[in-house]
């Protein structure tokens, strides 16, 4: 690692305000960004934590949505009795995320700043159409997601909080990595206040809406709605892993077992 | 098994844990020495290339560094190649190609992560960020990662004198004889199939630190080693000629081995070597990474083979012919896995009459190559038991009624192969009952079709597998190449007040030598087994040793302790003869005492050692003072481990992901000194077997870079991979060690993978599905079913 | 150079740090608190658990400066006046552990596990130590040791109520 100035500012305004400088990073859980620095892939100048700012920290429900802390841990998500209740795809996601450590200090907000195209919350913040809260505006999810490692957050920008619409139902269901964890496929199913979605982390340069998948599901809410349909294997990746083909193929295997899941 | 609860055969719980649990074990990462610098070595990123330039002056001035070193530095003082332990001969008599191996490159680097530079710094931290200033000008050349393209006409040559990228091509068998084998065959098996290429992966990453003190000029050289004193031999001798008398060599606590430490390493003489230049201690641990690309890498064959067989389903011949990859440079004992623990293993536990192998050894831009637990035994075992399936199937024959027909008889032993081996000892028959009926074989079919209800294809496996330990003696494997021996040595000594240390020559890093040997010489000398310690890993303070490797601790270590044991009661007796006032030959030792055969007229070991060490009343004239006692042991014959392992799989076939759900063990491993030990052991190298079969593969892509460079891409076996592991054994005594044990290290690594892939493929036979390679991943499955034509395709 | 305070095994503790010193670094190599141990660079192997205000985090995936007045506890904190923690006793009764390095790490993640669950089935042991890797045992006698430990902590906490 190179050695960097550690700032732990006290309000948000300070955070943002050291956060604005080119060679700044933020620093929540730091599960993404510690080990990229142990790689010495990035040589910010600064790092400045936030992890002072214990109000951005906690979940609650507001009419019809459960607001997410930026801060607030995996572990806390999945074992929340409010999100367990209201949307138990997403206790169910966080509660897959990388390990029982990871999941103790990496948080909602830092895994959607880093929009990480393997990550598991692009799929449920996409799939769940939420907005993403910042120091300066709500952005809409599809909106908000720009490709790998690319988000609409501006220089300075800091998320907040993340809320959810509660959805009549919801699924996600995970082909994990066999080495790292991460998602080779993860997909995301729900039918709610934002309509029928169908979102797909793991395959390509980020997360995505698969059309065809929502429109047959708005049909018809089951998994033999999604027979035969597929992504082409060519918008997907490939790698040692898991070819485009394998992709495209667990694409719409884990896109039913994820209606099934939803119930 | 022994009355006693600390005894022979007893689950004795390890002396050594309590440490280990507080975390006060002493890795050597955790010694400190009192003024200590940092290395950190600059590694090649190319897979093959010209150093054009190599420039340190803008790194030697950075701060905190203390000095920087290239290769020229080392060949400047005479520093010599990394040696090789066994030389082969090819088929035609020629020495096999022997190419120079400096601790640091010279001119041209070889294999990604081929140490450039070193710098020694005040801080790791600065040593690394100081490497980031050296400049070097690669010329890259074009580089060969794989046995296919390295044999092509035409490739990339590595090495000018080994043309064709050959290291040796070398063969063993009657070829004759197995050429009218299979003129004679009612039918022929035939197989292809890749050994996947492992990376061993210990959990505690290789370390070394270099001390140097001036006033002596000794050399101290702390290392994750599981042979310090080998180590000692060839660094001393070889490479830094530092005569033994003024090099110590210490292995303290090592977060297990399986084969990647046994060998001497660069950075072991880096870090010496610096430490004599800069004259402060010199220490360097590897970062993850760093391990990937610089620890010897295992298995990596790609063979063919074929079974010769007549009308009833018997072996007539076998022939195989594999490639082996050896990475870029001969790593220790590279050369003799693919041969001499490979073929010699291919008669398997059956008594096919003619074998004959041929085994191409070739160079490749890649890390090096050498054992990995089971070492050239699990390829063989792997072979053979995928081909008796195969063998089966053309047979249309029971998979378990053909082994059984082939099985070399009880009543055959000594049984001598035809590829060079005499097995001592084995109930082959005894160890697959015991395993069918623990797996409940015969209600297979119950299960299989209550998974296919359930959407899951699921299928058994059966490998018998046989391997051989403590590789021995030393005049055959001299004779064959070895440049080295194979004894072992131990010290038991007995103190005045009667309580003993035994200096082994072996290593214990995970195997619980300390409790093992413990229980063995609390056992022969009647003592509690807390008046006993065990002492490794230090050449200051052990006569001599091997180490531990080829699950030869027991059998060869565990030997010689016996062998000083009794040096130390037939002195004691003496010494018990002249206190009781009795003559020598009526002496009986037994449960600790010295008793006058028939009477009651006894004397406690503590009296004999006490007597010893304070020879007030002692028979001075005759005897020595003291009661400690030194012997070497070189076993006759390798020990022969052998046993079945079935595996049940369960395959997902909308993802490929394959569960094994059941998997038994019944190993022959002789006897059984600790079975919690050994069954631990057992489901240790079961769970290295599974990720082999399933899991772990390392991948170069074509250009030589390494693909699978850290655990984000190497599956590396996790709780949830691996199922609860059933072990039981079936002993039969080995007959020429003085305990009757054979060894348990490995039997796991060995019997396991075909077991998995065998039913793997069982699994899959529905869809036509003959062959699979390891690793079985998801997408390797997924692949196969889709592959596989659907017309023969179940339901 | 930061000075950073924290209380580890029950005790203040204090150092100065680089902002880049991770906390395992702080511990083994400031401190002298070599029970936790380093067998990966990219955060996956769990030799390095340690708990941090209660929880288990991987000590090589924290920044020392992040831990400022954390309360911290390694394994070395966790035997109290020469007496085993159930959980340790569990690993030594059960060969839980063969070369001894993953296992700082598998008992503090043992621990933390418990505490959110005193009675975890087989499969629930296998899925939380997704994170903690051992080369030697094949997990079986881990996870043996860990449902030993759990039922030997329900019982000391029974017999304490």
């Amino acid at each position: 690692m190179y050695d960097f100035a550690y700032h732990r500012p006290a309000s948000l305004a300070d955070a943002a305000r050291l956060a604005k400088g080119a060679e700044a990073k933020l620093i929540a859980g730091g599960m993404t960004l510690i080990p990229t620095l142990k790689q010495r892939l990035a040589q910010p100048s600064e790092v400045v934590d936030l992890g002072g700012l214990t109000d951005l920290a906690g979940i609650r429900i507001e009419s019809g949505r459960i607001v997410i802390g930026a801060l607030t841990p995996h572990a806390q998500v999945a074992s929340s009795p409010d999100v367990q209740k209201a949307i138990p795809a997403l206790a169910h996601l966080a509660d897959g995320i990388g390990d029982p450590q990871v999941r103790n200090r990496g948080t909602i907000g830092g895994s959607l700043a880093n929009n990480d195209p393997a990550a598991d919350y692009p799929a449920g913040a996409l799939g769940l159409g939420a907005t993403i809260q910042t120091n300066e505006r709500a952005i809409p999810a599809d909106e908000y997601f720009k490709g790998m490692f690319e988000t609409a957050l501006k220089e300075g920008e800091i998320i907040t909080a993340v809320s959810f619409p509660v959805p009549e139902r919801a699924g996600y269901a995970k082909f994990p990595n066999p080495a790292s964890r991460y998602a080779v496929i993860g997909v995301f199913v729900s039918k709610g206040p934002q309509g029928v979605r169908v979102a797909v982390t793991g395959a390509g340069n980020g997360v995505f809406r698969v059309k065809a998948m929502e429109d047959a599901l708005g049909r018809s809410w089951s998994a033999d709605a999604l027979k035969g349909l597929a992504v082409p294997a060519d918008q997907c990746n490939g790698d040692i892993h898991a070819s485009s083909e394998y992709r495209a193929h667990l694409i719409g295997v884990m896109a039913k077992r994820a209606v099934q899941a939803a119930g | 098994m022994s009355p006693r609860h600390d005894g022979i055969g007893a689950s004795v719980r390890r002396k050594e844990d309590l440490r280990f649990l507080t975390g006060r074990g002493m890795y050597v990462d955790d010694v400190a020495r009192p003024g200590q610098l940092y290395a950190y070595i600059l590694r090649s990123p190319h897979p093959h290339a010209e150093i054009a330039r190599l420039d340190t002056s803008k790194a030697a001035k950075a701060s905190g560094v203390i000095a920087v070193f290239t290769g020229a530095d080392m060949e400047k003082d005479n520093v010599g190649g990394l040696p090789c332990g066994w030389a082969i001969k090819s088929k035609d008599g020629s020495p096999m190609k022997e190419p120079p191996h400096p601790p640091l490159a010279i001119g041209r680097v070889r294999h990604v992560g081929d140490q450039v530079a070193v710098v020694i710094a005040e801080t790791y931290a600065a040593a690394k960020d100081a490497a980031e200033l050296i400049e070097v000008d690669y010329r890259p050349l074009p580089a060969v990662a794989s046995i296919a393209d390295a044999i092509k006409p035409g490739a990339p040559q590595i090495w000018d004198i080994a043309p064709g990228n050959t290291c040796y091509d070398w063969e063993i068998g009657d070829k004759g004889a197995t050429d009218v084998a299979f003129r004679n065959a009612h039918k022929v098996a035939r197989i292809e199939l890749v050994n996947n290429r492992l990376i061993p992966n210990a959990m505690e990453p290789r370390a070394a630190i270099g001390d140097f003190d001036p006033a002596s000029g000794d050399f101290t050289l702390y290392t994750t080693s599981q042979n310090p004193h080998v180590i000692r031999l060839l660094m001393g001798a070889f490479v830094l000629h530092i005569p033994e008398s003024k090099l110590r060599v210490y292995a303290p606590d090592v977060g297990g081995g399986f084969g990647s430490k046994i060998y001497h390493y660069a950075e072991e003489a880096i870090v010496t070597w610096a430490a004599g230049k800069v004259k402060r201690p010199v220490r360097w641990t590897a970062e993850r990474a760093e391990s990937f690309m610089s620890d010897a890498h295992g298995r990596d064959h790609v063979t063919t083979a074929e079974l010769a067989l007549d009308k009833d389903g018997r072996f007539l011949g076998l022939r195989v012919s594999t490639n082996a990859n050896l990475g870029a440079y001969l790593s220790t004992f590279s050369t003799c896995i693919p041969t001499y623990l490979y073929a010699t293993l291919l008669a398997g536990v059956y008594t096919t009459p003619a074998i004959y192998c041929e085994v191409r050894a070739v160079f490749t831009n890649t890390v090096p190559v050498d054992a990995y637990r089971g070492a050239g035994r699990p390829e063989a075992t792997y072979l053979l038991e995928r081909l008796v399936d195969v063998a089966a199937r053309e047979m249309n024959m029971d998979r378990v009624e053909i082994r059984r027909k082939n099985f070399i008889p009880n009543d055959a032993f000594p049984y001598q192969t035809p590829v060079a081996l005499q097995y001592d000892s084995g109930n082959y028959h005894a160890t697959l009952d015991q395993a069918l009926a623990t797996s409940d074989w015969a209600g297979f079919a119950r299960r299989r079709d209550e998974a296919r209800r359930r959407g899951k294809l699921r299928g058994i496996g059966v490998s018998t597998y046989i391997e051989a330990c403590g590789i021995a003696p030393s005049n055959i494997a001299g004779a064959l190449g070895a440049r080295a021996g194979l004894f072992e040595s131990a010290e038991v000594r007995v103190h005045p007040t009667g309580t003993v240390t035994v200096f082994t020559g072996c290593h214990s890093h995970g195997q619980g030598h300390e409790t093992t040997y413990a229980q063995l010489v609390a056992e022969g000398l009647g003592i509690p087994i807390d008046s006993v310690e065990v002492v490794h890993g230090d050449t200051a303070k052990i006569p001599f040793g091997m180490g531990t490797y080829g699950s030869r601790s027991l059998a060869v270590g565990g030997s010689a302790i016996v062998k000083a044991m009794d040096k130390v009661i037939r002195k004691g007796k003496k010494i018990a003869a002249h206190l009781l006032e009795a003559a020598e030959a009526d002496i009986e030792f037994k449960d600790g005492k010295f008793t006058v055969a028939g009477t009651d007229k006894s004397k406690a070991l503590v009296d004999i050692s006490l007597a010893a060490y304070v020879p007030h009343n002692y028979p001075l004239e005759e005897l020595e003072p003291g009661l400690d006692e030194t012997a070497f042991y070189d076993p006759k014959n390798f020990t022969f481990p052998a046993g079945c392992h079935i595996a049940e799989v369960e395959i997902d076939p909308d993802t490929g992901i394959t569960e094994v759900v059941n998997f038994t063990a019944v190993d022959d491993v002789g006897r059984v000194i600790n079975p919690m030990i050994v069954e631990g052991q057992v489901q240790g190298g079961v769970a290295q077997g599974i990720g082999q079969a399933l899991l772990e593969s390392c991948v170069y892509d074509e250009n030589g870079q390494l693909l699978t460079g850290s655990m984000m891409d190497y599956t590396m076996p996790r709780a949830s991979d691996i199922p609860s592991i059933g072990v039981a054994t079936h002993t039969t005594l080995c007959t020429h060690n003085p305990l009757g044990v054979k060894g348990c290290g490995e039997v796991g690594s060995i019997g396991s993978p075909p077991a998995v892939i065998n039913a793997i493929i069982d699994a899959l036979s529905p869809y036509g599905v003959r062959e699979i390679d390891m690793p079985a991943t998801p997408q390797r499955i997924w692949q196969t079913i889709r592959n596989a034509q659907p017309a023969q395709a179940a339901e | 150079m930061t000075q950073v305070s924290m209380t580890i095994n029950g005790k203040p503790a204090s150092a100065d740090v680089e902002s880049r010193t991770l906390l395992v670094q702080l511990l083994r190599e400031k401190l002298g608190l070599t029970g936790t141990h380093v067998g990966c660079d990219t955060s996956q192997c769990g030799a390095c658990v340690v708990h941090v205000n209660g929880h288990s985090v991987k000590s090589c995936t924290i920044l020392a400066v992040q831990c400022q007045g954390a309360d911290v506890t390694t394994v070395e904190g966790l035997a109290t006046d020469g007496t085993l923690h159930p959980m340790q006793e569990a690993f030594r009764d059960n060969h839980g552990l063969q070369c001894g390095f993953c296992t700082p790490g598998m008992l503090m993640s043992a621990l933390d596990l418990v505490q959110q669950n005193p009675d975890p089935s087989e499969r629930e042991i296998r899925e939380w130590l997704e994170g903690n890797l051992c080369r030697c045992t094949g997990y079986h006698n881990i996870v043996k040791s860990i449902q030993a430990g759990a039922a030997a902590m329900r019982g000391v906490r029974a017999a304490a109520e």
